[in-house]
C-alpha cells in the first residue's frame, strides 16, 4: 500500500484538475463515464503488470486487441446467437497467444522483448492480410452491450473492471503473486529455492493475453469494429504500469499501483483533451513518462530501499 | 522502445492521411505540413484560417459544384467538369497495351475499394494484355524507385497515384519524358502529366457538409467540429472550407477537436461535449470513418442525434437509414479509380482527354440515400465506387450476393 500512495496522490491531483475544468465530472454519470473509458486500459495494465513484475515485457497486447476485435466482427457478422461462442473463442485466443509468448520466452530463451515484438508484427500483419485493411462483418448488439450498456446506471465495463481488479489483487496476494515477484526479483534465487520460474512466467503472459481479450471485448463494444482499435495500447499499458511505480525488470511494485497508473494516464489524456491539446501529444507524454519514471526509479531506489545492483538498470 | 513508438505514431499519421486523399489543384501550397490547428478559443469559434488555404482553389471548387459535368450521366467516372481538352495524337499507338500503375498504398478502406475497382476496370478491356502494379506501401522513397522501375518495364502508359505531392514531383517529371503519365487522386507540382484526374476536392467536401449544418442547425446552435489531425494538407482543405461557411453563419462552433481517426476517441470526445454543454446541435466531420461512433455517443447518452455529416461508407448510411437521421454525406468518390484506366486507353488511341479531369463529386442526401445504401456490402465499403456493374461485384468488394 505504501508504494501505491504517490501514484494515488498524482491521480487525485489530476482528477481535481479535471473537475475544475469540467464540473460535470464530479456527477455520478460523469465519473462513471470516466471509469468506463478507463476500464480497458486499466485491465490491460493489470495484465501487463503480471508480465513486467516477473521481469518480462508484453508488447503484443495492442495488436492482440485489434486482432480480437476484427476476428469477433468477422465471426459474429451481426448474428446475435454467435455472441457467446465468439466471446469464449476470444478468451481462448488471448490465452493461447499468451501461452506462445510465455513458452517461447522461457523454454526457447528468446528475450520477451523480441518474442512479443515479433508477435505484435505477426498479429498486425495477419490482421492486415486477412482484412485487406478494411474489416468486414459486424458485432452483435449483445456483444456490444459489454462496452456500451450497463446494469442500470452502472456500465458493464465498470463492473467487469471491478471483478478483474479484485481478481488481480487476490492473485497477487495468493502464493502465485509471491512466486511471481520472487521470479522477477531474482530469477536464479527463486529457481534455487524451488519456484517453478518458467511456469510462473508463462502464466503471467497468459494473464496478459486474457486481459487483452477482455479489453478487446470492452473496446469493440464501446466503439465498434475498427482496424486501429488496439494501436499503441501496448505502450499505454506499459506506461501505466511504470507510472504506477512498478520497476521495469521485475520484482517490485503492486498491481493496485499499476491499475492506479492506468487511471492516472487516462486522467492525463482526458485533461489534455479538455485543454484542447492534440492527440498526437499523447505519444510524447507517454514517452516522457516512461523515461522519467525509470530514471526516477534508478535515482531514488538505492537510497530508499536496500541497494540492489542491476534491476533498475536492466530496464533501460 | 521510444523509437518504435515514434514509428507507430508516424504510421498512424500516414494511415490516417491516406484515408482521405484530396488535394487542391494549385501549385502554390506551402510544402511543409506545419501544424495549423485551429482551436476553438477565439472569435467565431473556428480559430484562424489554415495555412494550407488557397483562396483561388477554394473559389474554383465551390464554383465547380454548380457546373453540369459533361459526359454520360450514368457513368460519372467518365464525366468531366468544364474540361479543357488536351491533344494526345503524339501518343497514339496500336494495341495490345501494357499499362503500369504506381500506387501510393492500399492501407485503408478507401484505397482498398478503389484498388479493387481499378482492377475490375482493367479486366473490362481486352486490349490491355498486361497490367503491372507496384504498391509503395505509403512510402515516398519506395514510390520514387517504383516509378523508376516501371519505366524500365516497357509500359505504354503510366498511372500514378502519388503518396505526397512535392516529394513525388521530380519522379513524375522524369517519367513524363519517357511515357504518357496519368496522375490521379493527389496531384503533383508539374503539368507534364497528360491528364490529372480528381474529384472536385476537399473544399467542396467541407463546404457541402458545413452548408448542410448551417441550414439545419438553428441560429445560435452549438456545432462540434471533429477533425482527424492537424497539418495534413488533404484534411486542412476540408476544414478551411467549413470554417469559411461557419464564419458567415449564425451557428456557434463550440469546439474543433482532433480524433486521430479513432472511433473510441471520437466517441469519448463527443460524450465529453455532451456532458459539458448539455446539448450539441450539430456535428461536422472531415471524414466519415468515425461518424457512427459520434452518433452512438448521442444514443448512449439517451439524446436525439443532431444534424451530422458522414461520408459514403456503408455503416454510416445504414445508421442514417435505421435511425432516420438528419444527415448528409459529402463524398470523395472511389469511382475515380476507374477513370485513369479509361484515360490511358483514350490517350493510347490518340483521343483527346481533359488536361485537368475534374470528376463530379456528388453528395448523399436523404432523397438519394436509398440508391446508395447497399445492405449486403461490408460496413467500410464506399458506396460511390461505381463498381456495381463491374464483373465480380459484390463478392470481390467483400459483399454478399442477394
Amino acid at each position: 500500500m505504501k508504494r501505491t500512495l504517490p501514484i494515488l496522490a498524482v491521480l487525485m491531483v489530476l482528477l481535481a484538475a479535471i473537475a475544475i475544468a469540467n464540473p460535470h465530472f464530479l456527477e455520478p454519470a460523469g465519473f462513471l463515464a470516466f471509469l468506463k473509458r478507463a476500464a480497458p486500459l486499466v485491465i490491460l495494465a493489470a495484465g501487463q503488470y503480471f508480465v513486467i513484475v516477473s521481469g518480462e515485457f508484453d508488447l503484443s497486447v495492442g495488436s492482440l486487441v485489434t486482432a480480437e476485435v476484427v476476428i469477433a466482427a468477422r465471426l459474429i457478422d451481426g448474428d446475435g446467437s454467435a455472441t457467446w461462442p465468439v466471446i469464449a473463442l476470444l478468451i481462448v485466443i488471448g490465452l493461447l497467444v499468451g501461452l506462445v509468448n510465455g513458452v517461447v520466452t522461457t523454454k526457447l530463451r528468446v528475450p520477451s522483448f523480441i518474442v512479443t515484438l515479433g508477435m505484435l508484427l505477426i498479429l498486425s500483419g495477419a490482421v492486415f492480410l486477412w482484412t485487406g485493411g478494411a474489416p468486414r462483418g459486424a458485432l452483435s448488439e449483445g456483444f456490444r452491450a459489454f462496452g456500451r450498456g450497463g446494469l442500470g446506471p452502472v456500465p458493464w465495463s465498470v463492473l467487469i473492471l471491478l471483478a478483474v481488479g479484485a481478481a488481480a489483487i487476490w492473485l497477487m496476494r495468493a502464493d502465485f503473486g509471491k512466486t511471481l515477484i520472487a521470479t522477477g526479483d531474482n530469477e536464479r534465487a527463486a529457481a534455487l529455492s524451488g519456484v517453478r520460474v518458467d511456469r510462473a512466467k508463462i502464466i503471467a503472459f497468459m494473464l496478459s493475453g486474457l486481459a487483452a481479450a477482455v479489453a478487446a471485448i470492452l473496446l469493440g463494444g464501446f466503439a465498434g469494429v475498427s482496424a486501429q482499435v488496439g494501436q499503441g495500447l501496448e505502450f499505454s499499458a506499459i506506461t501505466a504500469v511504470v507510472l504506477g511505480g512498478v520497476v521495469l525488470g521485475g520484482g517490485r511494485g503492486s498491481v493496485l499501483a499499476a491499475m492506479a497508473g492506468a487511471f492516472t494516464l487516462e486522467a492525463l489524456f482526458t485533461l489534455l483533451n479538455l485543454y484542447g491539446i492534440s492527440g498526437a501529444l499523447e505519444f510524447t507524454v507517454q514517452g516522457v513518462i516512461i523515461i522519467a519514471a525509470v530514471a526516477a526509479g534508478a535515482v531514488h531506489l538505492p537510497r530508499m530501499f536496500t541497494p540492489r545492483k542491476g534491476d533498475a538498470h536492466a530496464a533501460s | 522502445m521510444p523509437r518504435h513508438k515514434a514509428t507507430v505514431a508516424v504510421f498512424a499519421v500516414l494511415v490516417v492521411a491516406g484515408c482521405t486523399t484530396d488535394k487542391p489543384t494549385a501549385t502554390t501550397q506551402p510544402a511543409a505540413p506545419t501544424s495549423s490547428a485551429s482551436r476553438s478559443a477565439e472569435g467565431s469559434g473556428t480559430g484562424e484560417q489554415s495555412k494550407f488555404f488557397v483562396q483561388a482553389d477554394f473559389d474554383a471548387q465551390l464554383a465547380m459544384r454548380a457546373q453540369a459535368p459533361q459526359g454520360p450521366a450514368d457513368k460519372p467516372w467518365e464525366q468531366a467538369i468544364a474540361p479543357r481538352m488536351a491533344d494526345t495524337a503524339k501518343y497514339k499507338k496500336d494495341g495490345p497495351y501494357h499499362l503500369c500503375f504506381s500506387n501510393a498504398a492500399v492501407n485503408n478502406p478507401w484505397r482498398q475499394v478503389g484498388w479493387k475497382t481499378m482492377q475490375a476496370e482493367v479486366g473490362l478491356h481486352k486490349e490491355i494484355t498486361k497490367f503491372t502494379t507496384l504498391d509503395a506501401e505509403g512510402k515516398d522513397d519506395k514510390q520514387i524507385s517504383d516509378i523508376a522501375e516501371l519505366q524500365a518495364k516497357g509500359c505504354d502508359a503510366l498511372i500514378v497515384s502519388p503518396n505526397t505531392t512535392a516529394t513525388l514531383t521530380p519522379a513524375v517529371t522524369a517519367a513524363c519524358g519517357k511515357v504518357p503519365v496519368i496522375v490521379f487522386d493527389r496531384g503533383v507540382e508539374t503539368d507534364c502529366p497528360v491528364t490529372f484526374i480528381k474529384p472536385i476536392g476537399g473544399y467542396a467536401f467541407g463546404a457541402d457538409a458545413a452548408e448542410f449544418l448551417v441550414e439545419k442547425v438553428p441560429a445560435g446552435g452549438k456545432v462540434l467540429a471533429l477533425r482527424i489531425l492537424p497539418g495534413v494538407d488533404v484534411l486542412e482543405t476540408r476544414w478551411s472550407a467549413a470554417k469559411m461557411t461557419f464564419d458567415k453563419s449564425k451557428v456557434q462552433v463550440v469546439g474543433v477537436e482532433f480524433t486521430d481517426g479513432d472511433a473510441a476517441k471520437t466517441k469519448s470526445i463527443v460524450s465529453d461535449y455532451i456532458q459539458r454543454y448539455g446539448k450539441i446541435d450539430g456535428v461536422w466531420m472531415d471524414a466519415g470513418a468515425t461518424a457512427v461512433a459520434a452518433i452512438e455517443a448521442f444514443e448512449d447518452a439517451g439524446l436525439p442525434v443532431p444534424p451530422i455529416n458522414g461520408e459514403d461508407q456503408q455503416d454510416f448510411l445504414q445508421k442514417w437509414k435505421d435511425a432516420n437521421l438528419t444527415a448528409v454525406a459529402p463524398t470523395y468518390p472511389t469511382y475515380q479509380w476507374r477513370t485513369p484506366v479509361i484515360a490511358a486507353l483514350k490517350i493510347l488511341k490518340g483521343e483527346e482527354v481533359p488536361k485537368a479531369w475534374n470528376l463530379p463529386q456528388p453528395k448523399v442526401t436523404s432523397e438519394n440515400l436509398s440508391t446508395y445504401l447497399k445492405p449486403n456490402m461490408p460496413p467500410l465499403h464506399y458506396a460511390l465506387c461505381g463498381c456495381e456493374t463491374l464483373p465480380g461485384f459484390p463478392e470481390a468488394w467483400g459483399g454478399k450476393k442477394s
